[in-house]
């Protein structure tokens, strides 16, 4: 075993965005090793590091030379002719003396001595950092004369490499490795030199750079926290600031702000997103958990005058942006959110869907709809239309413009202030949600009715338009309005069938003069009842079998077994979401316990013999065996309590009346010969079998389930 | 600090010095510079560092990229150094004089450094330093901004500056232009005279700012113009006069394209630029015909590098 050495490496640029340095240090590590691997090395231990000015990788453990190899390669057999052993020779550039020869077969053997890794290393690097995979880079400066120049995130600056205490010579793009480099931009702007991995990290530390992004993160954290405390307050934490921030820096210095309190007039929601999205500042919240009027920003020196200067130049930057969002919340309190909604004719929703006030007229009458007819039960259809007609409005608004995040929310703010009905204001505010899985599922009926009824019509549009999400592409984020649709129902309990809500909403479609897209051009007028009727059946197919398949993929997420699902929508007619996952539940749970495990097996058995086979109807036979006879009893008793148990919406004791088939189905095929010679035993004891699966598939059509 | 600004310097002779009135020429340089005083340090500044110092663009434009010094410029494999004060206008901006932050006319001071040197940010920090901006005391930081003209056809990568978390300069590579690559890449830094001012000088509105050291302020000079000109551009501005006169800009600009004179070819994509930014102003071009309207505006742009590539012999 030769000894083992450490490598440094450190890539320096101009400052590497934020958002990309957290990859670019895994990309790093990982690049490396793959390059060693080649070479057979591996290092002990793998270190790398981001600032925003530099990428480090430290591979402890390296030895000094790579493994000696032997290669062996196969030949002819001895004996073989000739021309074989020459053409074998050429090319191995052997001559015959040097073959081996094994059970009768020549092998050559090259025996390769292993490399200094520092060789390895040198050619590693250049590798690596033209293989390196950043989201965006760019060419700079003469050399990019040539389009074929090194792209990097930012210009390349400085290349430490350090094997041992010896530098990695390499050079890439007029970049000359060395041990120098330099340390914080303002606090030791002069070069350093490093002496080898070991010292790296500190003799970087003595200069202003903390290295490592977890520490920095650590830092600014804490003293983040520290500061708002000192103020009486306590910080709103928030995990992505704390990475973005800490992309900024090598030297954080947390330090809190404040601004006017007048400005706590306009929602928190909004200060926080000014300051967060625009300032990438934290804020604090008061005793009370209400906002408080200070911030902390993050700044990347420490400054002679304790940061003074620094707090009083980012005061005046918020303060100038709240005013900028005051103005707009004051300005747009002042217009009726209902004048707003008359602008939204000027835009478009999709050019094949109108406008958005076209889709906001659709969908104040399905919301109204689904109020009036209790699918949405206690929910005044007044108010649903009402909050369905106002909830587009703020997206023509000053403050929805500059944070298009702010939709529903801030029209959910206008509309309290401008005397709506609370509800109404709520339904505005929160019918975009649920957005996604884990997202809150809205519970106030005259919200649960516009979100609902915003999405079916999606849904219902862009089917009729042909616009079905494909593969991984889903441009109008249809998946994500069919979960939201399944959590809005599930959640709320919403009886009645999804497709025939869907139905609706392609009538109140068709009412505007949009209608299915047609591949084939106007039909003649003899067809076109027909062809009506058989767009409606494709749009109702192709609806249910694309909610089904939400249901199953939202339903994989809980635990839920598709095939499950699949085998009780293979019975058809079951639309009713609330219904069927019941239904699939119980039988998930049966299936799960051993008289459900061994009533499927005979099951299936049952199903596959009727497959093969056919018989007479309604064969009786006059003396049937103990075992057939038990089991036409059981078939007696079961019928009619899974029937009414089913028809109750009580599937558990549905699944519990078939239970007691389990024992006599056993007993029937340990006992009965099912192919008697007898052709009216034969046909009774089929038919009874196909009594057996048909009271199975009241339940579910258990051929679908798996295993 | 620079010389600039200091003038011939009175220097009376000590016995009556103190019986002599103040020369109001002379300025005090311990103050915070001026607007003017700050423009005529970034000159010589750029100035002494190889850079041509050019004059504005005798045209309305709504950046200083839209200088022929710097779109046409950036093309091209000769090495190219300028610097220049540009108005923009921003009809949409317009706030009638009422907001202290924003304007419909304003300054930027534009550099360009092509092939982009080596020490770029150092040059630029040095600039900062000029105009008395202290690094002890400030927190200057390089944030991600990557920098797109849909209507020029041109994208970059770079950063917005930023001191104390106010946005004083964007920093950009510039990587294509009028959809060509630009090769070399040039470098190109357009601080925001305005907010830099009102940040050396500590002011809370732009109309306060010293434009010069003898209290004319930045009010007196632009308060009605901003009034009048928001009003103009909001308002009064003729739409149907404007609608022709983007149509006449592209025919002119396609004109000049069939003559093979790349430059009048641009001044007219200039001109449609700020015209439609005018309809836009005037809220009459739609969300539906706006993407129209940058891809025509983009056409001309394009179509003017095309020929100015073409007529020096370029190669794409």
């Amino acid at each position: 075993m030769g000894s083992v050495t450490d490598f440094l490496l450190e890539l320096r640029s101009e400052e590497i965005p934020a958002r990309m340095q957290e990859k670019a240090r895994e990309d790093l590590a990982r690049l490396f090793a793959a390059e060693l691997d080649k070479a057979g090395l591996k290092a002990a231990e793998v270190v790398s590091y981001a600032t925003p000015r530099r990428l480090a990788l430290i591979l402890k453990g390296l030895p000094e030379q790579t493994a000696a190899v032997s290669e062996e390669t196969k030949g002819p057999r001895a004996g073989a002719p000739p021309q074989a052993l020459e053409g074998f020779l050429r090319k191995t550039c052997l001559t015959a003396d040097q073959l081996v020869e094994r059970d009768g077969v020549l092998f050559a053997v090259v025996d390769k001595p292993g490399r200094a890794t520092a060789e390895v290393l040198a050619a590693a690097i250049p590798a690596v950092i033209r293989a390196f995979p950043w989201p965006k880079s760019m060419r700079w400066g003469a050399d990019s004369l040539s389009t074929e120049s090194l792209r990097w995130v930012r210009p390349l600056q400085g290349i430490v490499a350090l094997f041992g205490s010896d530098v990695v010579p390499c050079e890439i793009a007029g970049v000359v490795s060395g041990a120098a480099t330099v340390g914080h931009r303002f606090h030791h702007p002069g070069t350093i030199t490093i002496g080898s991995a070991d010292d790296y990290v500190e003799k970087l530390r003595a200069c202003h750079v903390i290295v490592d992004g977890t520490e920095r993160r650590g830092i600014i954290a804490l003293g983040a926290t520290m500061a708002a405390r000192k103020a009486g307050l306590t910080l709103v934490e928030d995990e992505g600031l704390l990475f973005e921030n800490a992309g900024l820096t090598e030297w954080p210095m947390p330090l809190l702000g404040r601004f006017d309190e007048a400005f706590l007039a306009v929602p928190p929601e909004v200060i926080q997103l000014t300051a967060r999205v625009n300032q990438k500042y934290f804020v604090c919240r008061d005793a009370a958990g209400k906002l408080a009027n200070a911030f902390v920003c993050v700044a990347n020196i420490d400054a002679v005058d304790g940061g003074e200067k620094i707090v009083a130049g980012n005061q005046k930057v918020l303060a100038a942006r709240l005013s900028d969002a005051r103005f707009f919340y004051e300005t747009d309190l002042k217009v009726p959110l209902a004048d707003q909604a008359g602008k939204l004719e000027k835009i478009v929703f999709h050019e094949k869907l109108g406008t958005v006030a076209d889709k906001v007229e659709r969908v104040a009458k399905l919301a109204e709809w689904l109020a009036a007819e209790k699918i949405v039960p206690n929910c005044d259809p007044a108010l649903a239309r009402r909050a369905a007609e106002l909830a587009k409005a703020d997206l023509v608004t000053g403050m929805v413009g500059e944070f298009p995040e702010l939709q529903g929310l801030m029209g959910g703010y206008y509309a309290a202030a401008q005397g709506e009905d609370p509800a109404v204001a709520a339904a505005i505010r929160d019918h975009y949600k649920p957005v996604g899985q884990g997202d809150d599922v809205p519970t106030d009926p005259v919200t649960v009715a516009v979100a609902l009824a915003d999405k079916l019509d999606t849904i219902a549009g862009f089917f009729m338009k042909n616009l079905k999400p494909t593969g991984s592409k889903d441009p109008f984020a249809l998946r994500r309005a069919a979960l939201g649709i399944l959590a809005l129902t599930l959640g709320n309990n919403l009886r009645g069938e999804v497709v025939g809500w869907l139905a609706q909403a392609r009538q109140l479609l068709k009412e505007q003069g949009i209608d299915d897209e047609r591949s084939e051009p106007e039909p003649a007028e003899t067809l076109r009842a027909e062809l009506v009727q058989q767009a409606d059946r494709v749009f109702m197919r192709d609806v249910r079998d694309f909610m089904a398949d939400r249901l199953k993929v939202q339903q994989r997420e809980a635990g839920v077994r598709h095939d499950l699902i699949d085998a009780v929508f293979a019975l058809g007619g079951e639309d009713d979401l609330v219904r069927l996952l019941a239904r699939v539940k119980a039988l998930q749970a049966f299936v799960g316990t051993e008289d459900g495990a061994n009533l499927l097996a005979g099951y299936k058995r049952a199903a596959n013999i009727l497959k093969k086979e056919e018989w007479e109807a309604g064969a009786v036979n006059p003396a049937p065996e103990p075992a057939e006879a038990a089991l036409a009893a059981a078939l007696d008793a079961a019928e009619p309590k899974a029937t009414a148990a089913i028809e109750a919406e009580q599937f558990e004791d549905a699944m519990a009346a078939l239970a007691i088939l389990r024992a006599p189905i056993d007993a029937f095929f340990d006992q009965v010969t099912v192919n008697d010679a007898d052709p009216a035993k034969r046909a009774a004891r089929l038919g009874l079998l196909a009594r057996m699966r048909d009271a199975v598939h009241k339940v579910a059509d258990f051929a679908k389930i798996e295993g | 600090m620079t010389r600039e600004g200091e003038g011939p310097r009175l220097t009376p002779s000590a016995p009556c010095a103190k019986a002599l009135p103040k020369p109001h020429r002379v300025t005090n340089l311990s103050e915070p510079l001026s607007f003017q005083r700050m423009i005529l340090t970034l000159h010589d500044y750029w100035s002494t560092r190889g850079c041509l110092i050019l004059q504005p663009y005798d045209m309305r434009m709504g950046a200083g990229t839209f200088h022929p010094a710097t779109t046409l410029r950036a093309l091209g494999p000769e090495s190219w150094n300028a610097a220049f004060v540009q108005p923009c206008r921003r009809p949409t901006d317009g706030r009638y004089g009422e907001n202290p932050n924003r304007l419909q006319h304003y300054y930027q001071y534009q550099v360009i450094l092509k092939p982009s040197p080596p020490d770029l940010q150092e040059l630029y920090l040095g600039s900062l330093a000029a105009i008395g901006i202290d690094f002890t005391k400030h927190d200057i930081r390089f944030v991600e901004d990557d920098w797109e003209s849909p209507t020029l056809g041109a994208w970059g990568l770079g950063w917005e500056v930023w001191c104390d978390g106010m946005e004083v300069t964007q920093f950009t590579y510039f990587q294509q232009m009028g959809g060509y690559d630009c090769k070399p890449v040039a470098g190109e830094l357009t601080y925001g005279l305005e907010r830099l001012a009102m940040y050396i000088q500590n002011k809370d509105s732009v109309y306060d700012l010293a434009f010069n050291d003898e209290g004319v302020t930045y009010g007196d000079v632009f308060l009605e113009n901003e009034r009048e000109m928001s009003k103009w551009n909001f308002e009064i501005a003729d739409t149907d006069a404007l609608f022709d006169l983007f149509r006449k800009a592209a025919a002119e600009c396609e004109r000049s394209l069939e003559a093979k004179l790349p430059i009048p070819a641009y001044e007219q994509a200039i001109e449609a630029s700020h015209i439609f930014n005018l309809l836009n102003a005037r809220g009459v071009i739609s969300v539906a015909e706006r993407q129209a309207y940058i891809g025509r505006v983009r056409d001309l742009a394009k179509g003017a590098c095309t020929a100015w590539m073409e007529k020096n012999g370029w190669a794409a």
